[in-house]
């Protein structure tokens, strides 16, 4: 469904990406796992149009996607809930949700996907009225990964989801995540905290200084020694 | 008594002419983080396009309340066209380049704006035909309102409600919000983020458009260097309000009208320019982030 070939990304100088390949397959949950600054956030914005690459090939359902505008890709089915959520913060929750299907038409629709949204996230059908800058850390997370559902995405990107968030609520949003999954919705997953990744996770992939250092199942990077050193606190 | 009324009522007046233009000023700053320095030269423009439509249309001859509209509505496309022209040749080629070769180049727009004004239309004042007939309302207490004055204050109101309906209720602007908010954001929603620029830029500009035509009005005198007064103050009025703050470029106008006003009313015709910048310094003194603005938030 989705690859990614040799994908070399620049910032200014700084070589963030080098020689980068990767892939989704439908139906799958993969996780991207490494250390800040590894270039989880680059690939993703490089996959989401965001990012120009200096090389290589990112392709989705067939079709090469590598230079096309951030707001196309939106369209064809590919969504991200980015790093830091950027919620609407002026916005309501209403709204924000309404804007993640700005490219849509089907009013009755996206009534209906919001409707899902909300029940998805219950808390967040309390506060449907509320501007989302009075949202909890949680709860702006819970709305970024709903706008992100409102484009009706065949593929989801999820920068971080549980950044900053109670290991409570990390939990409730990792159930959440497998049950958009299970709705037939496939995850690229980036994440720092490695175990909850990997346990949901059914590929893995460890991003270190720009190269995919490890690519396996979830379940053997969870006992991989190295990962366990690295990633998982012994 | 009765000459403070007065005096406000023209304050009022003026101001609304001043937000008016500093709304442009305020959108484009809310989308662009640019201070797009050659907003007064559009609304010099709409002025000049108001002119020669008068001309053409014959609306200078048979003045009334229809071809004045027309006038009006044909400046506004006019100077529509002149933002989209600006933006797309001036603006996008250095979206992606630091903020000051922005900004240069937005001055660098308003010089070729003033004096390209100055090559086309001659450096002597035109003066803008009477295409509304004039008359006086007295409005009681010996205040009186001239119909002029009337057109540009409903005018007025009938854009910025329009605006606010435009801002709150559309699609278009709801994604001018989401733009303003961040970028990144707003594409990942799907939303053209150089379209929604665009779209703001013509707005602006046809609000400015409009300013020009309305004080053409009143003030009939029209030459290549006319905005350049008028869109400093403006500017002043948006940061007044807070800028990038679209009510507040609203309140800001009108402060900005009703005292310099009253200065040349009570003070002296001299203190007129200065008011503005007596404003803008104190206002950058006591609220820098402007009377409606919030202070720049703490990112977590």
């Amino acid at each position: 469904m989705l690859t990614v070939e040799d994908l070399d990304v620049y910032y200014g100088a700084v070589h963030a990406l080098k020689g980068v390949t990767l892939k989704a397959d439908a139906g799958e949950i993969v996780t991207l796992i490494g250390a800040n600054g590894a270039g989880k956030t680059t690939l993703l914005r490089t996959i989401s149009g965001l990012v120009p690459p200096r090389a290589g090939r990112v392709t989705f359902e067939g079709r090469d996607i590598t230079r096309m505008p951030a707001h196309e890709i939106v369209g064809l089915g590919v969504s991200q809930s980015p790093e830091g959520r950027l919620v609407f913060a002026n916005l309501t929750v209403e709204d924000n949700l309404d804007l993640g299907a700005y490219r849509r038409k089907d009013r009755a629709a996206i009534k209906s996907d919001a409707d899902a949204v909300y029940r998805l996230f219950q808390r967040l059908l309390e506060r449907r009225r509320q501007t989302a800058g009075t949202l909890s850390g949680g709860e702006q997370q819970m709305l970024a990964i709903g706008r992100a559902l409102m484009s009706r995405p065949r593929l989801l990107l999820l920068d971080e989801p549980s950044l900053g968030l109670a290991p409570l609520l990390v939990r409730e949003i990792f159930r959440t995540i497998q049950e958009i999954n299970r709705g037939g919705v496939t995850v690229l997953l980036v994440e720092q905290n490695a175990h909850m990744a990997l346990s949901v996770a059914g590929r893995g992939y460890v991003l270190e200084t720009g190269r995919v250092q490890l690519e396996d199942a979830a379940a053997r990077l969870l006992v991989n020694d190295e990962v366990r050193k690295a990633y998982l606190g012994g | 008594m009765t000459e403070f009324l007065q005096q406000l009522v023209n304050g009022i007046t003026w101001g609304s002419v001043y937000a008016l233009i500093a709304l442009g000023y305020t959108m484009v700053y809310g989308i662009l983080r640019l201070i797009n320095f050659a907003h007064g030269d559009v609304y010099m423009l709409g002025a000049f396009f108001g002119f020669y439509i008068a001309r053409l249309t014959g609306a200078a001859n048979d003045p009334n309340p229809l071809r004045a509209a027309g006038v009006l509505l044909l400046s506004m496309l006019g100077c529509g066209i002149v933002g989209f022209v600006i933006e797309r040749f001036a603006y996008k080629p250095v979206r992606k380049s630091s903020r000051l070769a922005a900004l240069i180049t937005a001055i660098g727009v308003s010089l070729l704006l003033e004096n390209g004004g100055m090559l086309l239309f001659g450096a002597d004042p035109k003066f803008f035909p009477q295409i509304i007939p004039s008359a006086n309302v007295p409005l009681g207490m010996g205040v009186s309102i001239s119909n002029q004055q009337i057109i540009i204050l409903a005018v007025s109101v009938a854009l910025m409600l329009g605006l606010r309906f435009v801002v709150l209720k559309t699609r278009v602007g709801k994604a001018m919000r989401a733009v303003s908010y961040s970028h990144t954001a707003a594409a990942l929603m799907g939303i053209s983020v150089d379209r929604i620029i665009t779209f703001t830029f013509v707005l602006g500009s046809m609000l400015a458009a409009a300013a020009g035509v309305l004080v053409a009005l009143q003030n009939p005198k029209i030459e290549p260097y006319m905005g350049i007064m008028p869109g400093l103050k403006a500017f002043v009025a948006a940061v007044l309000g807070g800028i990038g703050n679209i009510p507040g470029a609203v309140l800001g106008g009108l402060v900005m009208g009703i005292a310099e006003v009253m200065v040349v009313g009570y003070l002296s015709p001299t203190w007129r320019d200065a008011i503005a910048f007596v404003l803008l310094i104190v206002i950058l003194l006591v609220r820098p982030q402007g009377l409606l603005g919030q202070p720049p938030a703490e990112k977590v």
